[in-house]
């Protein structure tokens, strides 16, 4: 399931492909659907228990991406970036442009006519182009228009000890964990959010926090790990293999803490493999969720995920099946959980 | 000043605001309505009215650090809460929750001047190996900086002035209030050192005509400082503008009729860097009539806040009168 919704195009702002995926996969298993006018789709699974608290899982459909800004004279695609990208990883990399997925590569001019300046520097976007292999501006208007979205083109690859490679991990892994939760019951409602616009700023989950406004909130997500070569330990935001990252404190939310123990306490109980995520740094759809609208207790579990916003991210088997495994366990156990600390 | 004291003190880093609630139970149970607490952390108290929905808020907040991991040999890395300084930080005790007191130290190696940075500085708990460590701190636990409260004739000093001082001046002000046709809410919000979290939330349930918050704000009067036209001992200071909100023209001007009827002094603060909770209620919902009642601070963020004592008397007598009238905005 991963490998397949790894495997479409969903940039942000045209996750329709990977929005009707999902829909064509789960939506018998839901009481009710409301696919919103931002492009959220939300699934509601009544609880047994009726009156119990109202519990709203996110993972965001969209990845970052490009978006076509102009064509020039020679028939080369002008591009911007959507969603944080690091555009040392760019030049030479596979593209999917537009409805009919056009192939491309990201190209830049030759080394040899580069400045010996240039060459020290990182190449910004605006310097680079695509290049579809068409020889006139005509020419490649027959395939490509302004404002196509362009996708990196990135195959589902195993790696050694069941690691993998892909794009978009983050967050088809939150989205592929939820799929699998729905084919569950349990005794909260539980409204299952796929959300929109994410990696542009939190958009879709914004809109979603006022229309749901619900008590507790957990959002499944992927995050960056930075346990390679050459760092020191206490700079390893997540580690591969350890299982899946708590937030406990992000730049966009604070975890409530009652919730982030007992999500711990959860994976106490059950033996499941847990780390915390280190770095305050980053932020998803936990921030829009927590102050969108009424106040939600929050907590993110995050998948760890190497080179992430890049076409070649890295995860580990493990921590998607632990990760799964403590998602359904805290789910179960939801209705067990007793806010207010302090009382 | 034994409550400020004690206020300053207790120790709340942001998402922890709770260890201080029961000081502030104890003090306003018998002068209001109803309490609550909210998702968010937010300690809400009503006097019910008739007139005009008013909310109020001080944030209980402060910043601080949060241990997020344990190397072997017992030091602890750390996240900052909120605007820490890290030149102000280096060297400074932490207090975490659990009593555990540890110093902000820095890798010998690197040069201070160019490479002070999160990651290059820890904390030092006493511990000689990661088993010691654990057993004092743990991923997640929240420390805050030490600064003892004094004081002297004219000025207070401690850490946390900011905001504890604004939560001082709202207990007070519920104190004196008796009779009120405004309908008050006294939000005792969290989350405010990293985002206007909790007033956002609060103000979107509670959906005020008028929201005042009460925070403290930067002085211009001390050697070598930005231009800013307000001193300590000049009185409250009604926020014009700061980079979070420009409030309510007619609210400033009632907020200062207020003032100088009751003869007040009182000084504008128009501040060019921070917001305050202001900044995130204005524009929650429909919006309501903001404004902001500020305590000029010296030193914010530090383990020395700087307050005038007549400064904060000003402002409880300001918020109190504010809360007898029935509001007439022009």
């Amino acid at each position: 399931m991963l490998k397949i919704l790894s495997e479409l195009n969903g940039v942000s702002g045209n996750e329709k492909i990977v929005a009707d995926f999902i829909l064509s996969q789960v939506s018998d298993l839901a009481d009710e659907t409301i696919c919103d006018s931002m492009g959220n789709l939300i699934f509601l699974k009544k609880g047994k228990k009726p009156n119990s608290k109202k519990v709203a899982l996110f993972a965001h459909m969209d990845e970052v991406g490009f978006i076509v800004t102009d064509i020039t004279d020679d028939g080369y695609i002008k591009f911007a970036q959507v969603g944080g990208l690091d555009d040392r990883i760019l030049l030479t990399q596979k593209v999917k442009i537009g409805k009919n997925a056009i192939d491309g590569v990201i190209g830049i001019k030759a080394v040899h006519l580069q400045t010996k300046d240039e060459r020290g520097k990182v190449i910004k976007t605006d310097e680079m182009y695509i290049d579809i292999g068409a020889t006139s501006a005509e020419d490649a208007k027959k395939y490509v228009s302004k404002g196509d979205y362009i996708s990196f083109q990135s195959e589902f690859v195993w790696l050694h000890n069941m690691r993998f490679k892909g794009k978009a991990i983050d967050d088809r892994a939150g989205c592929a964990i939820m799929m699998e939760l729905m084919k569950e019951k349990y005794d909260s409602d539980v409204y299952f959010c796929f959300t929109v616009q994410e990696e542009t700023g939190l958009r879709g989950a914004s809109v979603l926090s006022r229309r749901i406004n619900p008590d507790v909130a957990l959002v499944f997500e992927a995050t960056t790990a930075s346990d390679t070569a050459f760092i020191p330990k206490h700079l390893h935001a997540t580690t591969l293999g350890k299982g899946p990252a708590i937030t406990m404190m992000d730049k966009g939310s604070y975890s409530n803490i009652a919730l982030k123990e007992f999500v711990v306490s959860v994976a106490n109980d059950r033996g499941i493999d847990f780390q915390y995520k280190l770095t305050a740094n980053g932020g998803n759809d936990a921030r829009a969720v927590q102050t969108g609208a009424s106040g939600a207790k929050v907590c993110s579990v995050s998948l760890p995920c190497r080179y992430i916003h890049s076409p070649s991210c890295v995860a580990d088997l493990r921590d998607y099946e632990n990760m799964k495994k403590l998602a359904r366990a805290v789910l179960n156990e939801i209705h067990n959980f007793e806010p207010e600390p302090e009382e | 000043m034994e409550l400020l004291k004690k206020l300053t003190q207790a120790s709340a880093a942001s998402g922890n605001e709770n260890n201080i609630f029961d000081i502030i139970k104890k003090e306003i149970e018998p002068y209001v309505d109803r309490i609550d607490v909210d998702a968010m952390g937010n300690l809400i108290a009503r006097k019910i009215g008739d007139g005009k929905k008013v909310l109020f808020a001080a944030h209980t907040d402060e910043i601080g650090v949060m241990a997020n991991y344990i190397d072997e040999n017992g030091f602890v890395r750390f996240a900052p809460i909120g605007g820490v300084d890290l030149y102000s930080a280096l060297y400074q005790r932490v207090r975490f929750h659990n009593g555990t007191v540890g110093t902000v130290c820095f890798e010998s190696k690197s040069d201070v001047k160019k490479d002070l940075k999160v990651s290059t500085t820890y904390i030092d708990v006493g511990a000689s190996n990661a088993e010691e460590a654990q057993k004092l701190v743990n991923p997640g636990d929240t420390a805050v900086f030490d600064g003892d409260f004094f004081e002297r004739e004219k000025t207070v000093v401690s850490k946390a002035l900011d905001n504890r001082a604004g939560v001082y001046i709202l207990i007070e002000a519920i104190k004196q209030i008796k009779n009120n046709s405004l309908d008050l809410y006294f939000v005792f919000s969290s989350q405010e050192e990293i985002g206007l979290r909790g007033a956002k939330t609060a103000t979107y349930n509670i959906e005020p005509d008028i929201a005042i918050s009460v925070d403290v704000t930067d002085t211009g009067d001390t050697p070598g400082c930005e231009a800013m036209d307000v001193k300590l001992g000049n009185g409250p200071a009604i926020k014009i503008m700061d980079k979070s909100v420009i409030t309510h023209k007619g609210l400033r001007d009632f907020i200062s009729r207020c003032a100088s009827d009751h003869s007040i002094n009182c000084q504008y603060e128009i501040l060019t860097f921070g917001g305050t909770d202001a900044g995130a209620m204005q524009t929650v919902k429909s919006g309501c009539i903001t404004g902001a009642i500020s305590l000029p601070v010296r030193y914010i963020h530090t383990p020395c806040e700087t307050a005038n004592k007549s400064d904060i008397d000003g402002c409880i007598k300001l918020v109190g009168e504010i809360c007898k009238k029935d509001f007439i905005l022009v």
